[in-house]
This record gives structure tokens, C-alpha cells and sequence, in this order.
């Protein structure tokens, strides 16, 4: 497979660079650091020591026989992402940008949060670096996803409510930029996903593709061949693109990414931006968009916080014109199906982003044959949800 | 032969005059369309020697407070490009005003960069600025804007080393924007001292004029600016007066003329 992206960013037709002048310098910036740094042995062995000693990799590939006996096919393997510290993958990125922000002499990092994950990571990597921290969030995200507020808080990090447009996650990162724009001279913006101008879609696919790595390993041991399938929901993309990476070059593994579906394609009422949407350009890269005839960007809908974003990293636009990943739906209703069977067949609640990626495999499983192999990337736990799911099972608690 | 281009006509006319431009941004469609019609001559009555309209856009992540809430009444209001572009054509119906448009990419990637020039050029207008289109990826719509005689008019900042106002400056016509703070843009009590020694440093890398803006909120401001530049740009202080008004076409037009009036003899008076 040819490497991408190019030298300005460009996945095929899409990624790139599209922000303003003032920030222009500020990426390459980044860029230089980065390329310089990835290679520098002191820095992967300080990147190796806290992914290992601190977020606590190798996460574990769970065989989840309860669950592949209710599918009835496919062998079912979980990437327990969950288990890192903070309880998501986003940290294994923003460990990397913190060592990035650090040594290129930043005393300050912004992020933009959805479900708060992000944010959680990045404000516990600023307390760890003794960094200051603000995170910008979507008023309608911190009401439903408060317990991650309290953490973020906790942590020292400021916590700014956004109350322009939406208030989910893309207006927290128009804030972000803006606030980056404003003390860029300070500041590093760490971006949470694979998207957002070059160099962020490579680097943050670099930092998470250890996801991949691992489990293309782990599954070699127990199963002693390639899985057939992998499976991850895609908002921005980045625990897919992390799960994916590795296996890029392996033609035989089929690789879907799981969009939110939301009330249905149909309905209008979703964030699935490459299912249900066209090219366009936000938050510095050419994507698929959920945009209306005028390109002014619609709100999105899904029970999902971290999944409602009207844009997609560029490089999972690439990927699916190539063809090499296949990407599909999942309804909130189906999200909550794939919820519940996770937690009561095998006692693992997952977050409502990743029970998207579950509720996939399940339908999967179910047309595959005994004995293949199915990686579902369980990119989070479920506890930042729990009034989110109590509210939609009528749950008091 | 081709007329000459209104931006190039304008800045060579004053430049004989020896005075400076005073460059005017509204949101086109704010608060409504007709409103806005009467605003930009309006503003053109009072002083104004170019017009910057922007695009009204759902995500103005480079836009502080003021001109994202101008944009937001815009919408509300139905205005998109297909609007601002009639609106265009009918100021262009009686005066010769040079009007550029300000907007970010997708609205206009959307509606085809082909068309989209072309439509520019029928509707009048004379320039055009995207202020998310850095100069590495612009040349798609550089050729469709060079093909209709349209100026494209770019944004150079305090972060702008030499190689890249270099680079800028090779894609750039009309004049060059320079934003006077690393910042989004609003009103703000004061102006870096640094902007003489910036423009300066621009200067060398081309003969274009400059336009200075960000943050410019006073006629004193202006006056100062203009002193280094070839033009102040003012948008935020004239939204916050619309947005003032905006129920009171009469006051507002009134209020607006008298400190559009201010601005010019500001600018003048460098």
C-alpha cells in the first residue's frame, strides 16, 4: 500500500490543510517536532515507559466466549482499551503529544472534548507533566456527560463550556482553534482524533496504531492466524484508525468502521459522515462532511457523545474510497442492544461509543463461519454513560 | 482592452492622493437582507473605500464573539452565497465600490469553485478572501479566480515568517490583508506596537498594498494604523453597532454613517 499521507497531508483527495495563516506556522511547527522526535530513541523509550508503566499496555485481547456463543459463528475478541488508565484509548495519544508538547517547550495544552474522554486523558497527562490545562466542551455534552467534568476538574484542568452553535463536540473545536490562534505562541492544541490540519491525522493514527499492533500480535499467539474481521466505531476515527493501521498491508482482513447511526440514515438524525454524508472541508482537512446544499455544517444526532461529529478523519474518507474498509451503521437503539449484551453476557460494561463497534460484530459473527475470528476495538468503558443508558432503559438510579 | 481592476484603481488613486483606505467588513445579510443593502451603501455614503462582505458560515472558528453572532443572524435569516452573491449585483446596480468577499471554504467548495468564480465576476464583485485556505492549498481556486479576473486576497499574521510571506505574496493581487494580532478577530482596546516594524517587514517581500486589521475599534486606532499601512480594516466596532440597532433600521444607519464619518477622518488624518 502506498504511504500516506503525502508530504502536505493529503490522503488521496482528502486531509490537507485548510486553517488560517496564523496558525499555518504553528503545524509545521508540530510537524518538524514530530518527524524529528518519533525517531530519537530517547523519546520512544520515554513514549514505551508510560504506554507500558503508566497507561498500562499491553491492554489485554480478551476471547469473549459468552458473547460469540450469542452470536453463534465468528469467535469474538475484544481489545480491552478500556482498561488503560483513565479508561480509553485517547490516552495513548495524548501521553504522545505531551511528550511532543514538552519537549518543543510548551507550558500550556488545550483540548476539545466530546464524551469527555479526551479530555479526561488530556487533563491527567497535564497533571502527570504539571502542564496547565483547558478543555473546551459543548454545553449539551457536559450535561450528559458529567461525571467526566467532575474527573477533568479534578485533575486541575479548566473546564470551558461552549455555548455557539450545537454546543457538541465540533463547537468545541471551533473554541479550541480559537483559543489556539490566541496564545498559539504557548500553547500546544492536542487534538484528540485523526483529523483536524496535518500533521494531527498522522500523528494521532501513529500514537494510537499501537491498538494494532498488539492485537495483530496477541491474535497470531491464540489463534495462530490473522483474524478475518475487524471491527471499531468511527466518529473522528481514531481508535479505528488505530486498530487498522497495522493491519493495512494483510489483504485478507476485511476491516469495518462502525458510524452512528442515530435514529436512522433516513431520519436525517445521525452522525455518520461517511454514510450519510458528502466532500467537504472543517476543522483544517477535506472529508466527508454532514453538511446542508449551502456547506453550512448540520447538527448531528447520536446517543453517543463521542460519535456526534459531522466530520470523519481523512484518512477513513480515503480508506473507504479505496475500498479497503468497509464502513456501516448502527442506530442508537442497536448501540443500547449491543450495550446490554456486552455487559450481561460477559460483565464488561462498554462505553456507548464502542457498544456501536459491539452491536456491529454481533450482526457479523452471526454470518461467518466457526472458527473465524472477529477484533471488536472496546475503546472505552461505559461508566461516563450510566445516565445516559439509565435514562434510555427507564432505570432509576 | 480590460478595464482596471476597482482594488488596483482604488490604492493607486490614493496613493496620488497620498491617503489611506478605510476597508469596511459587514456580514452580508445582517440582520436581514434589505437591511444589509442599505448598510453597505450606507457605508460607502459615509466613507468607506472598499467593502469586505462576509459569507455567513455555520463554524466561523477564526471569528470571536461579534462577528460569529452576525453570522448566526445571517442564517437565521436564510442568507447563503447564492444571497450574498444578489446582494453583490444589486449594490453593484449603482455604485462602483470595490467589494470583496470574506468567507471560509466549505460554503464555497460547495457550491463548485468554478461556478463560484464566475458568479463572483457576473455579480460585480471584485475580490475575494478565504480565510482557511492557506496559500499550499489555494491553487485549485486561484485558476478559477485568475481565469474571471477576480483578486485573491490573502491574510498574512505576526506568525508569518519571511519564507511564507514569500509565498503568500506570490499567490496574493489586490492588496494584502495583515492581521495585527495572533487572535480572532473582535474589538480590542489596544493595538500591538509592533505593527510599523511588521508591515515593514511585508513590504519587502512585496509591492502590494496593505491593509491592517483585527481588532481595530476606533477612529484613533485607525489613524494609528494607517500610518504604517495602506488601509485600516474595521469590522467588529461596526457589527457591534448594527447589532445594537438591528431593530431600528433608521438609528442604526444613523449611527453607523456618523462613526463610519469618524473612522474616515481618522484614516485621513494619518
Amino acid at each position: 500500500m502506498k504511504k500516506t499521507p503525502d508530504k502536505l497531508g493529503h490522503f488521496g483527495i482528502y486531509g490537507g490543510r485548510y486553517i488560517s495563516e496564523t496558525l499555518m506556522p504553528a503545524v509545521m511547527e508540530l510537524e518538524e517536532a514530530y518527524n524529528r522526535w518519533k525517531k530519537d530513541p530517547d523519546f520512544k523509550k520515554e513514549l514505551a515507559y508510560y504506554l507500558s508503566e503508566y497507561v498500562g499496555r499491553p491492554t489485554p485481547l480478551y476471547h469473549a466466549e459468552r458473547l460469540t456463543k450469542k452470536a453463534g459463528g465468528a469467535d469474538i475478541f475484544l481489545k480491552r482499551e478500556d482498561l488503560c488508565h483513565t479508561g480509553a484509548h485517547k490516552i495513548n495519544n495524548t501521553i504522545g503529544q505531551i511528550l511532543l508538547a514538552k519537549r518543543m517547550g510548551k507550558k500550556r495544552v488545550i483540548a476539545e472534548t466530546g464524551a469527555g474522554q479526551h479530555g479526561v486523558a488530556a487533563a491527567t497527562v497535564a497533571a502527570m507533566f504539571g502542564l496547565e490545562c483547558e478543555v473546551y466542551m459543548g454545553e449539551d455534552d457536559i450535561k450528559r456527560q458529567l461525571p467526566n467534568v467532575f474527573r477533568m476538574k479534578l485533575l486541575g484542568a479548566k473546564v470551558t463550556p461552549v455555548t455557539s452553535g450545537s454546543r457538541t463536540l465540533k463547537d468545541a473545536m471551533n473554541e479550541a482553534l480559537r483559543d489556539w490562534v490566541t496564545n498559539v505562541y504557548n500553547t500546544f492544541y492536542i487534538i484528540g482524533t485523526v483529523a483536524g490540519p496535518h500533521p494531527y491525522p498522522m500523528l494521532v493514527r501513529d500514537f494510537q496504531s499501537i491498538i494494532g499492533v498488539e492485537a495483530r500480535k496477541q491474535i497470531k499467539g491464540l489463534t495462530g492466524r490473522l483474524p478475518d474481521l475487524l471491527v471499531a466505531c468511527v466518529g473522528g476515527g481514531s481508535n479505528a484508525m488505530g486498530l487498522f493501521h497495522a493491519f493495512l498491508d494483510d489483504k485478507k482482513v476485511r476491516m469495518t468502521g462502525v458510524e452512528a447511526g442515530g435514529d436512522g440514515i433516513r431520519t436525517g438524525r445521525h452522525a455518520a459522515s461517511i454514510n450519510g454524508g458528502t466532500v467537504g472541508v472543517l476543522h483544517g482537512n477535506k472529508t466527508y462532511l454532514l453538511h446542508d446544499k449551502y456547506g453550512q455544517i448540520i447538527d448531528t444526532h447520536s446517543i453517543s457523545a463521542g460519535l456526534d461529529y459531522p466530520g470523519v478523519g481523512p484518512e477513513h474518507a480515503y480508506l473507504h474510497d479505496t475500498g479497503r474498509v468497509e464502513y456501516t451503521t448502527i442506530t442508537d437503539k442497536e448501540a443500547l442492544e449491543g450495550f446490554q449484551a456486552l455487559t450481561l453476557s460477559e460483565g464488561i460494561i462498554p462505553a456507548l461509543e464502542s457498544s456501536h463497534a459491539v452491536a456491529h460484530a454481533l450482526k457479523a459473527a452471526r454470518d461467518m463461519k466457526k472458527g473465524s475470528s472477529i477484533i471488536v476495538c472496546l475503546s472505552g468503558r461505559g461508566d461516563k454513560d450510566l445516565n445516559t443508558v439509565s435514562k434510555a432503559f427507564n432505570f432509576e438510579i | 482592452m480590460t478595464k482596471e481592476k476597482r482594488i488596483e484603481a482604488l490604492f493607486k488613486r490614493l496613493k496620488t492622493e497620498k491617503k489611506k483606505a478605510l476597508i469596511t467588513f459587514v456580514t452580508a445579510g445582517d440582520p436581514d437582507l434589505p437591511t444589509s443593502k442599505k448598510i453597505i451603501q450606507g457605508l460607502e455614503k459615509s466613507g468607506a473605500d472598499l467593502i469586505e462582505l462576509g459569507i455567513p458560515f455555520s463554524d466561523p472558528m477564526a471569528d470571536g464573539p461579534t462577528i460569529q453572532a452576525a453570522s448566526e443572524r445571517a442564517l437565521k435569516k436564510d442568507v447563503h452565497l447564492t444571497d450574498v452573491l444578489g446582494l453583490v449585483k444589486e449594490i453593484r446596480k449603482k455604485s462602483e465600490v470595490p467589494i470583496v468577499l470574506f468567507g471560509y471554504y466549505n460554503p464555497i467548495f460547495t457550491y463548485g469553485l468554478k461556478k463560484f468564480a464566475k458568479d463572483v465576476r457576473a455579480a460585480g464583485a471584485d475580490g475575494v478572501l478565504v480565510v482557511d485556505l492557506p496559500a499550499e492549498e489555494c491553487d485549485e481556486l486561484k485558476s478559477e479566480l485568475d481565469r474571471n479576473a477576480i483578486d485573491f486576497i490573502f491574510l498574512l499574521t505576526p506568525t508569518s515568517d519571511d519564507s511564507r510571506i514569500q509565498l503568500v505574496a506570490s499567490k496574493a493581487s489586490g492588496f494584502i490583508y495583515f492581521v495585527s494580532v495572533t487572535g480572532v478577530t473582535g474589538a480590542r482596546k489596544s493595538l500591538s506596537t509592533d505593527i510599523p516594524k511588521l508591515v515593514k517587514r511585508v513590504r519587502r517581500f512585496t509591492k502590494l498594498p496593505i491593509g491592517v486589521g483585527f481588532g481595530i475599534s476606533t477612529p484613533a486606532q485607525a489613524k494609528e494604523v494607517a500610518k504604517s499601512a495602506d488601509g485600516a480594516v474595521v469590522g467588529s466596532a461596526i457589527i457591534n453597532i448594527i447589532a445594537e440597532n438591528k431593530g431600528t433600521s433608521g438609528r442604526l444607519l444613523a449611527r453607523m454613517g456618523s462613526f463610519v464619518a469618524a473612522l474616515k477622518r481618522g484614516v485621513e488624518g494619518a
